[in-house]
């Protein structure tokens, strides 16, 4: 009974903060922070309590951690079904994390309409669980494209207005336009699915469980899984498809980066694992070189371009792309040490870009500039900080000991047996990621300073966000085990899938 | 032809609109009086529409070789009637109140005799089983809003919408009419049920017959705007009178729209020639063009008006599918539809009321509605999300059975024109909807009177939103009633 809490309390905690508007700005940020301390609780304690050696897995009865079902619109199937596993609970307590900080590091930015912006917050992350927890098709894509209108409201009405040509408005409409229309790429995949399920078994289901089973010839199945990457690929992103990123980020408020850079951009990975994969494994395994080469191409391409940025955010947008390319390698190369590791990455890209997110808020707060050619020798002029971003930016190129270095290892020493080449390509990408970090320290916070005047300090509650986002990380970084432990399950699930098309495909060829 | 009580029963809803008809003319004769006029109208519309439950339960019933009752003539007739009684709200609110100090100058009550004409056309319109019946039905639904489009005459823009709608229609009458001879000429039959058999029991249909068809559908398509046969549509809606033009885009295309449905089904003139061909490219080319065109429009009406155009090239998806969900596919979006545009025009009428000389239709006149009227801004908002199909609306709903009917028939075509225009689409919707919560400017011309929450017009107009909301939430009830209302074939 649990499941559907995770998703309402959310969506009324959105409500109340709306209505709470009435008694002053500061109630809203209250209720909003309880509202999401209060997933982050839920979600640790399911994690702490839950069974997830019970993962689905093909074969046999799908397997729940927890479920919950009740029929929703019976003309077409379709019911309400819940499912929890590993990987799902460590993306909602992520989620319930990240939420609370989103709510903190709007503290000072938001000013206007604080109520409402409240309202979207919460409504994108209750969206954010629903994609997490849902295993109806149907209600899987209900979710998918509901999140879309509160995000575009709050890039368009809270974003900044960039420089000419990049207003926030149009990077709101690029990115809700991308994810609009590859999403309904995605909706005639599932409709065709389900109608070929229905030719064959007269039985009209939109149930992941029942839809799994399906027959399918081997080209029909290659196209729908086409349908389905298109539009996984978009929220990836995926190069060729990635363009809105940089600029919906850019514009973004801090509270909408973290989102979109710590979670949403998961949902893409998570909708990979959980249906792309298990529903097309022979289709898959097909397209598995593609896909890893396309994540090849985008480690490179994002971190050249996160080179050449100027706008701090647009470079730490960039880097996202290529972080997420090591996590398309490893969901393809079908070897569970790669998929596990890709779990540990999506957390630890999820902390570190977040971290990073919320310090280019701070730095923006007090500078009024995301432009890195106004910064540079802010080392002096502001403690802390500086010494934290550093620290971010080793994280993010991978520093041992941060968990993104696990991640990234388990990821390349998993596929190397798969897809050799490609993982020597990739770990060369590495090398272009200390670039791109290390030119953001330089560029930013040492060299000539513009000013001598002295920047207001970061307050206990900035403070104490970045510190714990660091403290996890490290925790990620040298204990990774309570992670890999709860993933292992559903990630031999996907392997075994993916893994039995692979054989099959071999023994084709 | 012997009518008995079921007969009469079955033509109750038609039967108690045209008496509303008479009543509201004598009480116009016997004393002007708006608040009269428009409760008496009210107060029939509903009686019409509750005439529709016993009718049901007398259905399929054969009412002359013109009109066939069963359970679709029903469904439909309820959805004209539901749009009628939420058109007539509007017009009361539109028109003005009781002083005559604010508000239309001219006589004010024949409005609601032109409506409830129009609406008694439809309902004619949707029970056709005959080409006679249908011409009747048509006539009778375009004659009187020609009269409805110019009520504003003393204004020029809708003076000239009038004129140009009078012309185009009859244009397209005459297209209809040709056709239909043709038609009988190759037949010998008007029913529908009629020509389909002597059709299919030629094989192939003949030349003569498809260009028949062909004629006919091109009639049909100027009363449904589509491309090519849309460039009345931008210029009437933004000359009419706001509640009109919901009149237009909703109840009137609706019974137009059923009764093309019929036609297609009973009898399939279509089946192996080039009307299909033709059909997918006007459904191709009213996706395209109306949503591209619909990007540029700074009017909201205007831009309404693309938007139908395009909702109806969706349509025809289902309608090219014809198999399976296709028919419970149309049911449910133009159920969908119809809420959904009443919801947007009601906003604009609401806006631009009471009347004082041009409504309230520039994109502008709408920014920052959100910190003046924040509740009416949320209608808005949920009826552009619905427009665009957005899940938790009920436009989703709709898009998704349309979506299924056409992967159902492997309309791959179709189905990529339908993403490309949603995906244009989205772009001006989401503009809209921006426009209303940016910062306000300094200009305010029009606004909604403060307590248009409190009035028949904006009452009708929150039911709509929450309904909207809530089918998109929880459909079951509607697709229930749509699954029930399918056509039934007599025999001829």
């Amino acid at each position: 009974m649990i499941l559907p809490w995770l998703i309402l309390i959310p969506f009324i905690g959105g409500l109340l903060c709306w209505q709470g508007e009435r008694f002053g700005n500061t109630l809203p940020r209250w209720i909003a922070l309880l509202t999401m301390g209060l997933l982050f609780g839920l979600g640790l304690w399911l994690w702490a309590t839950a069974d997830f050696a019970l993962a689905p897995a093909p074969g046999a009865e799908l397997a729940w951690a927890a479920e919950f079902k009740v029929q929703w619109i019976e003309r077409l199937g379709i019911s309400i079904h819940l499912g929890l596993d590993g990987l799902s609970v460590l993306m909602i307590a992520l989620t319930g994390l990240l939420g609370v900080l989103s709510v903190l590091c709007s503290w000072n930015e938001i000013q206007n309409r604080v109520g409402f912006f409240h309202l979207n917050l919460m409504w994108i992350l209750g969206g954010v669980v629903g994609v997490f927890l849902a295993i109806d098709l149907f209600l899987f894509f209900f979710f998918w494209e509901m999140m879309l209108v509160p995000m575009y409201f709050l890039i368009a009405l809270w974003g900044h207005s960039g420089s000419k040509g990049h207003s926030r408005i149009n990077a709101a409409t690029k990115f809700f336009i991308f994810t609009q229309a590859s999403g309904l790429i995605m909706l005639v995949a599932i409709l065709a699915l389900v109608l070929i399920n229905y030719n064959a078994t007269g039985m009209l289901t939109f149930n992941y469980e029942d839809l799994l089973k399906t027959d399918l010839p081997a080209g029909t199945e290659y196209v729908l899984m086409l349908g389905f990457f298109a539009a996984f690929a978009v929220k990836f992103p995926v190069v060729p498809v990635h363009s809105w990123l940089p600029d919906a980020h850019a514009q973004a408020p801090t509270a909408g980066s973290v989102d979109l850079a710590g979670i949403l951009l998961k949902t893409a990975a998570y909708g990979l694992m959980r249906f792309a994969i298990p529903l097309f494994p022979n289709a898959s395994a097909e397209f598995a070189p593609i896909a890893m080469w396309l994540g090849v191409f985008a480690i490179a391409y994002g971190a050249f371009l996160s080179f050449a940025q100027t706008d701090i955010k647009r470079l730490v947008a960039y880097s996202s792309v290529s972080h997420m390319g090591f996590v398309l390698i490893a969901i393809y190369s079908g070897s569970q040490i790669a998929l596990q590791g890709a779990v540990v990455q999506m957390m630890a890209h999820g902390l570190s870009a977040a971290a990073l997110f919320i310090l280019c808020g701070q730095l923006y707060e007090r500078l009024h500039t995301r432009d890195m050619r106004e910064m540079g020798g802010i080392w002096a002029r502001l403690p802390w900080l500086p010494a934290v971003s550093l620290f971010f930016a080793a994280a993010a190129l991978g520093l041992p000991g941060t968990g993104n270095f696990v991640g990234e290892f388990l990821i390349l020493i998993g596929s190397f047996p798969a897809a050799p080449w490609v993982v020597v390509l990739a770990a060369c990408g590495l090398v272009l990621g200390s670039v791109y970090s290390l030119a953001m320290i330089h560029r930013a916070y040492f060299g000539p300073a513009k000013s001598d005047a002295p920047l207001q300090a970061l307050k206990a509650r900035e403070l104490y966000m970045v510190l714990g986002l660091a403290v996890l990380l490290i925790l990620l970084g040298v204990y990774p085990q309570p992670v890999l432990d709860t993933s292992a399950a559903s990630m031999h699930g996907v392997q075994q899938w993916f893994s039995g098309a692979l054989t099959q495909l071999a023994s084709v060829r | 032809m012997e009518l008995t009580t079921q007969h009469f029963i079955a033509l109750l809803p038609l039967l108690v609109t045209c008496t509303t008809i008479v009543v509201v003319m004598l009480a116009i004769a016997w004393k002007r009086n708006h608040a009269m006029a428009f409760v008496l109208s009210v107060l029939g519309l509903n009686l019409a529409l509750l005439s529709v439950i016993p009718a049901v339960g007398v259905t399929p019933i054969q009412v002359t070789p013109l009109l066939l009752i069963d359970k679709f003539a029903c469904y439909y007739m309820a959805l004209v009637l539901a749009a009628t009684l939420a058109c007539t709200t509007l017009i009361h609110a539109y028109l003005g109140g009781e002083s005559g100090k604010q508000g239309y100058p001219g006589n004010r009550e024949e409005l609601y005799l032109l409506i409830l004409l129009s609406a008694a056309g439809g309902l004619v319109l949707v029970s056709a089983q005959h080409l006679a019946g249908l011409f009747i039905g048509l006539e009778l639904l375009s004659v009187p809003t020609f009269g409805m489009i110019a009520y504003a005459f003393f204004n020029k823009r809708s003076l000239e919408a009038g004129i140009k709608y009078m012309v185009l229609s009859a244009a397209g009458s005459a297209f209809l009419l040709f056709g239909m001879a043709l038609l009988y000429a190759e037949s010998g039959s008007l029913s529908f049920a009629g020509i389909g058999a002597k059709l299919a029991a030629d094989g192939l249909p003949s030349l003569i017959a498809q260009v028949g068809m062909g004629m006919m559908l091109i009639g049909l398509a100027f009363k449904l705007s589509l491309v090519p046969f849309h460039l009345w549509t931008p210029d009437v809606y933004e000359g009419a009178p706001a509640p009109v033009a919901a009149f237009l885009a909703t109840a009137s295309k609706v019974a137009v729209f059923a009764v093309l449905l019929r036609l297609y089904q009973l009898s399939p003139v279509t089946t192996g020639g080039w009307l299909n061909d033709l059909l997918t490219v006007l459904a191709i080319a009213s996706i395209l063009f109306g949503n591209l065109l619909a990007l540029l429009q700074s009017n909201l009406k205007r831009l309404l008006g693309y938007s139908s155009i395009a909702h109806f090239g969706y349509l025809l998806i289902a309608l090219i599918a014809s198999k399976g969900l296709a028919e419970e596919a149309i049911g449910v979006y133009l159920a969908t539809y119809l809420l959904t545009s009443l919801g947007a025009f009601g906003v604009i009428t609401l806006m631009s009321t009471p009347y004082s000389g041009r409504d309230a239709d520039a994109l502008y006149e709408y920014r920052g509605l959100f910190w003046r009227r924040p509740y009416l801004t949320a209608v808005l908002t949920v009826m552009m999300l619905s427009l665009a199909g957005i899940p938790l609306t009920a436009g989703f709903i709709g898009k998704f059975y349309v979506i299924a009917a056409g992967v159902e028939s492997q309309q791959w075509l179709l189905l990529g024109a339908l993403v490309l225009g949603s995906a244009v689409g989205v772009y001006y919707y989401l503009r809209v909807m921006v426009t209303m919560f940016l910062a306000e400017p300094n200009l305010k011309r029009h606004d909604a009177p403060f307590n248009w929450g409190q009035r028949a017009g904006g009452i009708m107009l929150l039911v709509v939103a929450l309904l909207a909301f809530f089918l998109g939430v929880y459909p079951q009830p509607l697709l229930e009633l749509v699954q029930q209302a399918a056509l039934v074939a007599v025999a001829p």
